[in-house]
């Protein structure tokens, strides 16, 4: 008794190949629809914007009259933004991750800050920008500063950096910390010299992912009131500024066509403000890999 | 039996003296009764097998002795071993110090993604040695010791990952060395290999033992008859029996090692 029969397996096989071609077309078409959307984009913002980026568009800082409106401020703002942002959520970032994946033990609790910690990552950035007003901006007085919206940031991209983080750690194999506990090392060593190496690149890719957010992000700037029109460059923590975001939200909402170039002259800025970062965060990343 | 009779002689029996001594070991994973009330001696300079069938508790056994095993949360222990006389679950005892004077080499071969040279170092790295004359030595020392010096020489920066299986089991052996232990643990550290690698890892163990302790937790019986000179049979997480390897081997007391040895289950 045989239950395959070849003959049928043959006269059916056509139609199954068909199916096949038919998903594999569906399949291509929406990868191809999204590179149209994002090459649609790209073109529009580089055919309008591409005129503005003059020098002088990176020496002037915002004006009325959109020839004469620059980034300067913005530009430098974002700079110092993310002098605050990367190490203050690198640092808490990767030390939770550590915390909780290496040191803390099994428990109720922890499993609750774990969990809650992968949840936090999906609350609405406007949320973060109320506590970052309530918080950095009026209980600590700092004002709508460079370090009062790094904070803010920092705690907006905190729980992706942990998570990505605590990922990357539990990457690395448990024989080879075995192996280091074995010979007499302590946690700590391990720690740096074990876990940490391994664990960097996947680190470093959750961590440029979400600065890269950071930069990009409006809302919470919004809310913890950041000027937009800022004639001045921060010269400390303190100061006053306003980033890349803000700058196109407020060129891209006025009335005058003009200015509708002058954002896209923005756009492209960010964009190769992100390009920037991340090279070099690919560019650390391939060091570390050749080193192990 | 000559031989026998020459171990127990009386000049040596004066020198070997006890390493492990284990009294009244219990251990819980959780709710589950893995070691019950384990006595054994282990002397100096001799290779002890630990043989039984999977789950019987041996690897669990040998990972206690370096409390290798308190990586598992939930493990309970009560009962005490004595290495060279203090308690190791003393509160007082630093894992950290017990696991320098006891090295372990584990089942499956887990060098670090580091060269062959940085492997090596990173024990006495870790202890403080940071001269680089004296790493120089000790890694030759150690590469030696675990006869993969001339294989390895020409090549102490490339990735210990390029090696072979076998290779890199022996320069997890020549890392342990590197510590300069008194206690060299070997959880299975041939069940990854092929017969050639294995046989170069039993004649390595042979070796070793003119200057370390060695105790070996294997499956396969053949090779416990071969290398080890007191065997340890393990069931159901008590020690059946434990004599000298010829005794189990040849003329075991107890009905179920003989069972066990002469392979009607397990």
């Amino acid at each position: 008794m045989r239950y395959v029969n070849h003959e049928a397996v043959v006269k059916k096989m056509n139609k199954r190949l068909i199916v096949n071609r038919i998903f594999k077309t569906i399949f291509f078409a929406a990868t191809l629809f999204a590179l149209l959307v994002l090459g649609v984009l790209f073109y529009r913002i580089i055919s309008q914007g591409v005129g503005y980026l003059t020098p002088e568009f990176f020496q002037n800082f915002g004006s009325r009259i959109p020839e004469k409106a620059g980034i300067k401020a913005a530009l430098i703002g974002s700079i110092w933004l993310m002098c605050v942002v990367a190490p203050v959520s690198i640092i808490l970032g990767v030390g939770t991750a550590i915390y909780l994946e290496e040191y803390a033990t099994k428990n109720k609790l922890n499993d609750f800050i774990r969990m809650n910690i992968s949840n936090l990552a999906g609350v609405p950035s406007v949320v973060f920008g109320l506590l970052g007003l309530t918080i950095f901006v009026r209980a600590l007085a700092l004002g709508n500063s460079v370090l009062a919206a790094g904070f803010t940031m920092s705690l907006l991209i905190l729980p992706v950096i942990i998570v990505g983080a605590q990922e990357a750690i539990r990457a690395v194999p448990q024989d080879v910390r075995e192996a280091s506990y074995g010979m007499g090392a302590t946690k700590w060593q391990t720690i740096i010299n074990i876990v940490l190496p391994s664990a960097i690149p996947g680190i470093l890719t959750g961590a440029i992912l979400a600065l890269s957010r950071a930069v990009g992000e409006t809302a919470p700037l919004v809310v913890i009131g950041i000027p937009v029109i800022v004639h001045f460059l921060p010269d400390n923590l303190l100061s006053q500024f306003t980033a890349l975001p803000m700058q196109i939200y407020d060129w891209a909402k006025r009335p005058q066509e003009a200015f509708q170039y002058v954002s896209s002259a923005g756009i492209l800025v960010l964009m190769i403000f992100l390009l920037i970062m991340n090279s070099i965060a690919i560019f650390i990343r391939n060091k570390f890999q050749k080193r192990y | 039996m000559v031989q026998l009779l020459e171990k127990g002689s009386a000049s040596k029996m004066e020198t070997s003296s006890i390493v492990y001594d284990t009294q009244k070991l219990n251990l819980w994973y959780g709710n589950h009764h893995a070691l019950k009330n384990i006595d054994l001696q282990i002397k100096e300079n001799e290779v002890t097998a630990i043989i039984g069938p999977s789950g019987c508790g041996k690897s669990t056994y040998i990972k206690t002795l370096n409390r290798m095993v308190e990586l598992v949360p939930t493990v309970k222990t009560s009962g005490e071993i004595l290495y060279r006389e203090r308690n190791i679950f003393d509160a007082n005892y630093g894992v950290e110090e017990l696991r320098t004077k006891v090295g372990m080499v584990f089942q499956k071969p887990n060098p670090f993604p580091k060269s062959i040279y940085d492997n090596i170092a990173y024990g006495p790295r870790i202890h403080g040695i940071r001269n680089k004359k004296v790493l120089d030595e000790i890694v030759e020392k150690s590469l030696r010791g675990a006869a993969i010096w001339d294989e390895v020489k020409d090549r102490l920066t490339t990735n210990a990952y390029s090696l072979s299986g076998g290779q890199q089991q022996r320069i997890c052996i020549a890392r342990c060395l590197a510590i300069e232990p008194d206690v060299i643990l070997m959880d299975e550290p041939t069940s990854a290999l092929d017969p050639i690698s294995t046989l170069k890892v039993e004649e390595l163990i042979q070796e070793l033992k003119e200057d370390y302790s060695i105790i070996i937790v294997t499956h396969n019986m053949q090779q416990a008859a071969r290398i080890s000179d007191k065997t340890a049979f393990f069931l159901n997480g008590e020690v059946v029996e434990f004599d000298a390897t010829d005794v189990i081997f040849s003329t075991p007391e107890d009905k179920r090692t003989e069972d066990y040895i002469s392979g009607r289950f397990g």
